[in-house]
């Protein structure tokens, strides 16, 4: 389980001032984009850590900043035109390494070497215009001092591990010759070539088709076992969380809302917009109609965030507590119990209450 | 000559693109080292070559760049019309007269070229006959005979349908000219029985009707010498055979031709050429900016004459060093207005006489693009050309018309106003800009005129040269400018104002003037053979056209050349539209 | 792909024919039906004061005597095998491929044709090569720092490249560089007979019409990169740890480069047809200029030899765009 510290626990995140034992260590991160409209609060202050061998699902609707996070660790979009534009501020720390401090050159280094990425769609992910063989040499020699010959061997082996059949003939294939579920693979067969260390999967299965979404899962999963590597799987399906995430972040308008262990999370939800996203997790054993209505409203302007918690629109619990509180004070993380940490107004017996009576019995 | 129509000689007029403010920009650009210039040859005054040679010298060696914006009609001497290849084509093809390379009118002065001699007229001036010089030879040295040049005028002037581009005067003038057929289709070893050859530097011409300016005819390329074996119709032109100081090296149709000495030409024979330059280049189709530049840059002449582009003149005529080099030249024309004498009221001489009165010659001479392209002008005769004699019968204060002298006509014609109609070519606009100058002076003195345009390639054939059509459309002021073949009274007046010459279709007596006294004025001319006596009588016709008020001398056209600076003995001739005379021009440097 | 490229050629034929009869009509059909009779049609081809058996004469050798279709089928006929003029005293054989005869010049047009070529396709290859490099190298440099001093400057003077026209450029050109400042060469010098001096005496040339081409290539570029660097395959090579550069060269222009070649291979297929105003303005002896005289002279064989050799290049430059493009992107299909 996720090793979080306890050095300010009861008043919101956690600001340790040495890297802990985590491979990844996320602190305080904030990427602002400043438009003509103002600041758009993509992640702002977000914490999290997450051990070799272990995965960490970050979930949350479109728009939460959870895809940001992710390329916020790759350190992809200081890159290009709008890179100029980003602010970012807090520490990342990977393998003992700042990133957010660190040279663009540094960052490209570990890029593709101590993490990878996976894409929603791999096909617009892969260039058109090369062989699938041809881009996972690439990635192979960017980080390797080796020759093509080797390097194609290499695409080939990985190409047969993530379950390519005959794939010395597919490496010389082009990405649009290959079914998605295909293209998967061989993206991912391209984002592990390195043997990376993490590996960020932004919602890996999105595009695909429901049979073959359980095998990229399962082909993930394998890998992870295989190669040892930390995964951030980044997706909007809790579904997915379900069945390969150790550890879950729920984010809600570019912050944490709740986070904990996978188990903790699907028996002891705390936060009512994890309810939410529970409630519209599609469950084959239930009717439609017999199920919660998942989160009403839009997502948040991340120019301007409501005030409070930024929830309190959307939240039919908003006026439980006493006062205006929900409207005026941004409720910080408080430690639920263990790893599990929660950012709401309401209190621990409303939520309980709420959990037990109103929500679990129509999941 | 009933039936020909009109020819006139044709003096190329650029016109290519106005470049106008963007060429004006380029000028202002250049004017930083205005005054490093004058290297080379010694700087000369404005329009010191159309006083005298400017340059004169012999030096030898060189190559010598002659540069057109378009391409002649032919360089073959038996298929051009253009005035510059008259002028050009004497390098490589002797006429049996030419004119002296002269200043002005007096390069109008013939000379005998490839004839010994004048021409020697018997019968009352229809028979004349020439005698070769001796040692006359072609570049490959063979003996150029009297037979050559009979066969040159049988095959340039008897078959048109081979060499169709050049005039047909010796078709018309001589005896049996319409019934033979021409020497490609008349295989007879006598040919044309009005050209005598009695012995290899004799030939004889036999004339239907006395014609003593026959020297001027025999001075076109026509009479240059061409040998039957090498002639090869329009091919000739690849393979012309030099009779001249100049000898083809090359020729590449519509891009370049460059000669160069003709070492069978024998200077003992040719008291008139000098062979100056190693080589001469003619580049065709050059851009007309570039060639302006290259002048004024001192080493290239503009082989069409036809002066600079506006842009350039705005240029050379604001900077004194330029203008020093430049020589604004009568171009040997009249810019006129002819007055219909059969649309009405204008059959009436008064109300013509009205029309002379009322135009504001200045306002012409303004849009035609001011005193450089022309002077204002009063006689018919323009002042380079033989017989001109100065008057102004129409005279008002300042050439700018009389209002009160021309209503004071229209009275006595018996008219208070008149509506009538003027024609002008719609692809000239100074043409259209003088017209409409003259149409606001008219309007002053209650004549209404309205404008009419049409194409200049059909002016002649199809409008203002068929006078059924402007009798019907009412066009009484008819747009006009005149060149002559060559540079006589009878050569410039023959086709403007014989009433005998009135054709249906291509006429070019616009004025449809048909004044008995100045017909038989015109025929007794050309059968006199004192010069003086003959000049008195263009004199008198143009006097009597100007009583009669037959038409509107509006300018007399200039040009403005720049003078090359590199290059020497250039002396601009009336002769030739006022082009530099292109015999002798040698290099001076480089 | 054999098949596929003798589609494409037959259809080319078939299209030139299309043109050349077109071309054929617009000069002899139209015309005619405007009133123009045969006569009148030949005896533009005389020149001062011709006889009724002048006329004749040259109706005769120019075939006006005949139907239009007949006529047509002679001028195809000497494309295959050759035709033979009569001009009076000689007669003028015209080898295959003849496209005809200039009764105006006395010249075959064929030959003027391919003597004039190697100016047109220095012109226009040379000129190619220059707005290709720089038009995509500006375009490259706008798209990567949009908005900045670089990218509005040169957009602004692609603006300008684009809106001034030739006879500015090129003569402003002609009088800074060969006149003020006589760096360059002025009379056209082939490139077999000194290909320095060739190079030379072109480079003014190549520059004026580079810069009016070079500036919507660089339009073309910077909008084809912004787009083909918000790409998701863009975000993959960097996520391997591509260097920018390689990212850019490697993966971004590769991709807003192939819409190019459409555009390329147009514009230079249309240029060796004849860069009529730049021959103009440089005199240069190419088959824009050949053209331009032609058609001042009304002069048919010409006008329609340059018609059809520049369809000839548009169709052949087609037809080579979308083989490159199908080299390109290995998405496109030919069938």
């Amino acid at each position: 389980m996720t090793e979080l510290s306890k050095t300010g626990a009861a008043v919101g995140e956690p600001t340790p001032s040495s890297p802990s034992d985590a491979f990844l260590e996320v602190r305080d991160l904030k990427v602002h984009f400043p438009t003509d409209d103002g600041i758009v609060k993509s992640v702002d202050g977000l914490s999290f850590s997450l051990e070799k061998g272990k995965t960490l699902s970050i979930v949350g609707e479109s728009g939460s900043g959870k895809s940001v996070t992710s390329l916020a660790i790759m350190g992809l979009h200081r890159l290009g035109a709008r890179g100029k534009n980003v602010r970012m501020s807090g520490e990342i720390w990977l393998g003992g390494k700042e990133l957010v401090s660190a040279s663009p050159d540094e960052v490209r280094r570990l890029r593709g070497r101590e993490m990878a990425m996976i894409f929603q769609d791999p096909l617009s992910a892969m260039h058109p215009y090369y062989k699938i063989g041809d881009q996972i040499v690439e990635a192979y020699r960017v980080h390797n001092n080796v020759s093509k010959k080797v390097a194609r061997t290499r695409a080939i082996e990985m190409l047969d591990r993530v379950g390519i059949p005959e794939p010395a003939k597919r490496i010389d294939g082009y990405p649009h010759e290959f079914s998605g579920g295909m293209r998967q693979r061989a993206m991912i067969a391209m984002a592990l070539v390195n043997n990376p260390e993490l590996l960020i999967a932004d919602e890996p299965t999105t595009a695909l088709d429901v049979t073959v979404q359980a095998q990229i899962l399962d082909l993930i999963r394998d890998l992870q076992k295989e190669f040892g590597s930390a995964v951030v799987l980044i997706t909007h399906d809790l579904g997915v969380v379900a069945e390969i995430a150790d550890d879950v972040l729920v984010m809600y308008g570019g912050r944490c809302v709740e986070r904990g262990p996978v188990d903790e999370i699907f028996e002891k939800p705390q936060h009512p917009y994890t309810w939410g996203l529970l409630g519209s997790m599609p469950r084959i054993d239930r009717e439609t109609s017999d199920r919660l209505i998942p989160v009403k409203g839009q997502p948040p302007s991340l120019i301007n965030v409501p005030s409070g918690c930024a929830f309190h629109p959307r939240c039919p619990y908003a006026d439980l507590p006493k006062g205006n509180v929900t409207r005026t004070v941004r409720p910080e993380l408080q430690q639920v119990d263990g790893g599990h940490w929660s950012a709401c107004h309401l209190s621990a017996e409303d939520r309980t209450r709420i959990w037990t009576e109103e929500i679990a019995p129509k999941l | 000559m009933e039936g020909n129509p009109p020819i006139m000689r044709r003096s190329a007029l650029a016109a290519i693109a106005a470049i106008g403010s963007a060429t004006l920009l380029v000028a202002g650009c250049s004017k930083a080292d205005d005054n490093k210039d004058g290297n080379g040859g010694s700087s000369a005054a404005a329009n010191a070559a159309t006083k005298g040679v400017v340059n004169a010298s012999d030096k030898k060696g060189g190559t010598l760049t002659y540069e057109l914006s378009d391409v002649p009609d032919s360089f073959d001497p038996g298929n051009t019309y253009y005035a510059y290849m008259y002028n050009f084509s004497r390098l490589y093809a002797r006429p049996l007269m030419t004119f002296e390379p002269a200043a002005g009118s007096k390069g109008n002065t013939l000379v005998p070229d490839l004839a010994a001699s004048k021409g020697v007229s018997s019968d009352g001036g229809k028979t004349w006959t020439y005698k070769l010089r001796s040692g006359l030879k072609y570049q490959d040295g063979t003996p150029i005979t009297s037979k050559d040049v009979k066969y040159a005028v049988e095959r340039s002037n008897f078959a048109r349908d081979v060499l169709s581009l050049g005039p047909n005067y010796f078709q018309q003038f001589l005896v049996g000219g319409d019934k033979y057929k021409g020497p490609y289709k008349d295989k007879s070893a006598k040919g044309l029985a009005s050209i005598e050859t009695p012995d290899d530097t004799t030939i004889v011409f036999h004339l239907k009707t006395a014609f003593q300016e026959f020297d001027y005819l025999v001075s076109a390329p026509q009479t240059a010498p061409v040998p039957q074996a090498k002639d090869n119709g329009v091919d000739y032109v690849k393979n012309i055979v030099s009779s001249g100081s100049y000898q083809f090296q090359s020729y590449q149709d519509g891009k370049q031709a460059v000669l160069v000495r003709n070492k069978n030409w024998d200077p003992k024979t040719d008291p008139l050429r000098k062979q100056l330059p190693d080589k001469i280049v003619v580049n065709l189709k050059v851009n007309a900016e570039t060639i302006d530049k290259d002048v004024l840059a001192g080493d290239a002449i503009d082989l069409g004459g036809s002066g600079v582009q506006a842009a350039t003149q705005a240029q050379v005529l604001t900077d004194a060093s330029k203008k020093a080099n430049t020589d604004n030249t009568y171009g040997g024309r009249l810019v006129y207005m002819a007055i219909n004498t059969k649309v009405k009221p204008f059959d009436n001489v008064a109300c013509r006489k009205a029309v002379e009165y009322a135009v504001d010659k200045v306002s012409v001479q303004t849009a035609e693009g001011g005193p450089i392209r022309g002077e204002v002008a009063s006689t018919v005769l323009p002042p380079d050309i033989t017989g001109y004699s100065k008057a102004d019968e129409y005279a008002t204060t300042g050439s700018k018309g009389d209002v009160a002298k021309a209503k004071e006509q229209l009275k006595a014609c018996g008219k208070t106003a008149i509506n009538t109609n003027i024609s002008a070519r719609s692809d000239r606009q100074p043409e259209i800009d003088a017209a409409t100058a003259i149409i606001n002076s008219l309007k002053k003195v209650g004549i209404n005129a309205t404008l009419k345009q049409y194409p200049s390639g059909k002016y002649f054939t199809d409008y203002a040269g068929v006078p059924k059509f402007t009798e019907q459309q009412n066009i009484g002021l008819i747009m006009m400018q005149w060149g002559a073949d060559w540079p006589s009274g009878y050569g410039f007046l023959q086709q403007i104002l014989n009433g005998q010459a009135i054709s249906q279709s291509g006429n070019t007596n616009l004025s449809q003037y048909n004044n008995k006294s100045v017909n038989d004025l015109l025929a007794k001319a050309i059968g006199t053979q004192d010069t003086t006596e003959r000049n008195s009588i263009y004199t008198q016709i143009d006097k009597q056209t100007m009583d009669d008020a037959a038409l509107v001398p509006l300018t007399y056209f200039k040009v403005l050349l720049a003078r090359p600076t590199n290059y020497t003995n250039l002396v601009s001739t009336a002769a030739f539209s006022g082009q530099y005379d292109y015999l002798n021009i040698g290099v001076a440097s480089k | 792909m054999i098949s596929y490229i003798l589609r494409r050629t037959l259809a080319a034929v078939i299209l030139l024919l299309v043109v050349s009869a077109v071309t054929f009509a617009i000069f002899f059909v139209l015309p005619r039906l405007a009133g123009q009779t045969a006569d009148q049609l030949a005896q533009q081809y005389i020149g001062k004061s011709p006889s009724k058996a002048d006329i004749a004469a040259v109706k005769h050798n120019l075939g006006l005597d005949q139907p239009v279709y007949v006529q047509y089928w002679h001028f195809i006929k000497g494309i295959v095998s050759g035709a033979t003029y009569d001009l009076g005293p000689t007669t003028v054989h015209c080898d295959a491929p003849c496209f005809g005869y200039s009764f105006k010049t006395h010249q075959a047009v064929w030959p003027q044709l391919t003597s004039r070529m190697p100016v047109t396709l220095s012109l226009a290859a040379g000129a190619a090569v220059l707005w290709l490099v720089s038009g995509v190298a500006i375009g490259v440099v706008s798209a990567l720092k949009p908005r900045s001093f670089f990218d509005r400057t040169f957009m602004g003077v692609a603006l300008a490249g684009v809106s001034l026209p030739m006879f500015f450029t090129g003569n402003l050109a002609i009088l800074l560089f060969t006149y003020q400042w006589p760096i360059f060469g002025r009379t056209y010098v082939p490139f077999t007979e000194n290909p320095a001096q060739w190079a030379n005496t072109l480079i003014p040339a190549w520059c004026s019409l580079a810069l009016l081409y070079s500036a919507i290539y660089a339009r073309l570029t910077r909008s084809g990169m912004l787009e083909t660097m918000n790409e998701d395959y863009i975000r993959t090579a960097r996520a391997k740890g591509l260097r920018e550069r390689k990212v850019v060269v490697r993966h971004g222009l590769r991709a807003a480069l192939t819409p190019i070649i459409t555009v390329f291979g147009m514009d230079l297929g249309l240029l060796l047809g004849g860069a009529v105003i730049t021959e103009t303005v440089f005199s240069l002896h190419g088959v824009g200029q050949y053209a331009v005289q032609a058609i001042d002279d009304n002069d048919l064989p010409p006008i329609l030899g340059v018609t059809l050799l520049a369809a000839f290049f548009v169709v052949i430059a087609n037809l080579l765009v979308d083989l490159l493009y199908a080299a390109a992107d290995p998405r496109v299909r030919l069938s």
